[in-house]
């Protein structure tokens, strides 16, 4: 991405003030859009259930961490996390362990029927989980991986897989081929090479790959909600099981939304430049 | 790159093949047994044809679904691309506050979609929600629950403030890739702000777009988590998208015959969308002769 380029300013000075002006009202209008639900949230979840109930305030009146309390010491609370925790992380290490190899044979080879391989991963990455949650539900029961994490792991694969190759190939194809050869010619043997050489050199896009395997786990609802009941339940699941329930705490159940976000908000940061790469699957 | 003919590569890509024929293939294979026959429980199955699939294309409420869908995919992206160039040409281009936007537009993209869901549920609300309370206040009694336009604007809102951040930064990435030359032209020329947009910007940004578009539409078209937190699907059915009505139909019932049917055109769609994709994925990368 170049970075090069300028702010486009027009020909005379006496216009170019106020159109400055716009952008600026334009960009701050749209992030306080962005913004304001977020503080919403988080507002709410410093606030007890009583004071949401009792009065429309804009900023809590007696901020209290008692909702995260209850959050952080009840444990069908907080297996919710440690089970989706637990089934995103086998599904990245999954998901890039199987990709890995692949991208490369994307990026570096012509083989029988790749180009038709490659579209059939990008037809999984765009597939509705709604087709595949009876089946899957399905499947899994038959096999006895009911309400397990590795169940939810391997579901998400369905997508998380297409979207590690084709990321990773699109990083991989900025890699000259010279350093395969060179390598080649040094002596060094292709899983030496791949491990020594190449995947420090993709880094970044392992990286980014990881991340966007984390984060497109990490949000589902519908394929691990499907798929678990007790032992598995995710945090995501648990969220709307109350949702339904009568006498809801909105304070808790806001703190709960709060504490989903804060694993995307650490990264973002430092995936900030391929977020727009990420989401479009490797290419632009 | 000019690329190697090895066959051997395909034991590369046997693991992610395995993989993905275990968690794709298996269960869509599922799904097509289950659109061909019918069952009286026990697992007694028998052959039915294309009964099914006549039912569903038949079906005044597939019809309805689908109507539902389209509405809201071609709502949503008549907002979300115009809105996201303008946001995307408004950005800083570098520096610190290109890294603030950057973040903070990112932020809705990586909220779990039943959270995007919780928050707009309750700020909708007329008792605890800013939007629902600012709206009873001026005299609209909102009500998402009950009034079925309410529902829509909500949810349409809902989707713009969490996706319209992807088309922008997908639309900054193709701004940022014109060279500085192409605007000093413009500068020499004297053309007006409107022309370079038309005719430097618009044209460069193309591919990105395309991308951006089929991206939402894909996206809005399988959308199921974020509505069915705020609204069920309701009132009545008058917010059940595609997925929505295709879970109730398939979990919810376990109407396997007519939801397996439904799958597959369902399928079928995206399967047509993905083909358009590729195809624009492919010509991009040759046009930039990758």
């Amino acid at each position: 991405m170049a970075v090069t380029s300028d702010t486009y300013t027009p020909a005379t000075r006496s216009i170019s003030f106020p159109k400055v002006q716009t952008r600026h009202v334009v960009m701050v209008l749209y992030l306080l859009f962005m913004l304001v639900p977020i503080y919403w949230l988080v507002k709410m979840s410093f606030q007890t259930n009583r004071e949401i109930l009792g009065g429309f305030t804009l900023w809590p009146q007696n901020p209290t961490l008692d909702n995260y309390r209850v959050i952080l010491t009840d444990s069908s609370w907080y297996m919710g996390y440690v089970n989706s925790i637990t089934y995103v992380v086998m599904n990245t290490v999954l998901s890039l362990a199987v990709a890995l190899p692949a991208a490369y044979a994307f990026s570096r080879y012509r083989f029988l029927g790749d180009k038709h391989l490659f579209f059939w991963l990008l037809t999984n990455r765009m597939a509705p989980p709604a087709v595949f949650a009876l089946p899957f539900f399905q499947l899994y029961s038959s096999v006895g991986l009911f309400d397990t994490h590795i169940a939810v792991a391997l579901a998400h694969t369905l997508f998380n897989v297409p979207l590690a190759v084709w990321i990773l190939e699109g990083f991989m194809r900025g890699v000259p081929k010279e350093i395969d050869e060179t390598a080649y010619i040094d002596g060094y043997s292709f899983p030496r090479f791949f491990v020594k050489i190449f995947m420090p050199l993709i880094a970044s896009g392992i990286g980014v790959a990881a991340f966007f395997c984390f984060m497109f786990s990490w949000v589902e609802l519908l394929l691990s909600r499907t798929l678990t009941a007790v032992n598995a339940q995710p945090i995501a699941s648990i969220m709307t099981r109350t949702v339904s329930a009568s006498g809801l705490d909105w304070g808790v159940l806001c703190a709960a939304g709060v504490l989903t976000i804060i694993p995307g908000a650490l990264v973002i940061y430092f995936v900030r430049n391929y977020i727009a790469k990420g989401f479009a699957l490797g290419r632009v | 790159m000019d690329k190697v003919q090895n066959n051997k590569a395909w034991f590369l890509v046997l693991p992610v093949l395995v993989l993905v024929a275990f968690s794709a293939v298996i269960p869509l294979m599922t799904v097509v047994n289950y659109s061909v026959q019918d069952t009286f429980g026990n697992n007694v199955f028998f052959w039915e044809g294309l009964g099914w699939f006549q039912e569903v294309l038949t079906s005044e409420r597939v019809h309805a679904a689908l109507g539902r869908q389209l509405a809201f995919s071609g709502i949503i992206l008549a907002i979300q691309i115009p809105l996201g160039i303008a946001i995307a040409i408004c950005m800083p281009k570098r520096g610190f506050w290109a890294s603030v936007c950057l973040v903070l537009m990112a932020l809705p993209l990586l909220i779990p979609w039943n959270v995007v869901g919780t928050i707009w549920q309750i700020l909708g609300r007329t008792d605890i929600g800013l939007v629902g309370y600012a709206l009873d206040k001026v005299g609209i009694s909102w009500n998402y629950a009950r009034n079925p336009v309410h529902a829509w604007v909500t949810v349409v809102i809902m989707d713009v403030w969490h996706w319209t951040s992807l088309v922008a930064l997908l639309a900054y990435a193709g701004l940022q890739s014109i060279p500085q030359a192409y605007y000093q032209a413009a500068k020499i020329d004297q053309a007006s702000r409107w022309k370079v947009f038309r005719y430097i910007e618009l044209p460069k940004m193309q591919g990105v777009l395309l991308i951006a578009i089929l991206l939402r539409f894909m996206d809005s078209f399988m959308i199921y988590t974020e509505p069915f937190v705020v609204t069920g699907g309701g009132p009545g059915s008058a917010t059940s998208f595609l997925s929505i009505d295709l879970v109730k139909m398939a979990l919810g019932q376990f109407d396997l015959g007519p939801a397996a049917a439904f799958s597959i055109m369902y399928f079928l769609v995206i399967l047509l969308v993905s083909w358009v994709f590729y195809t624009v994925m492919t010509n991009l990368d040759k046009a930039e002769g990758r």
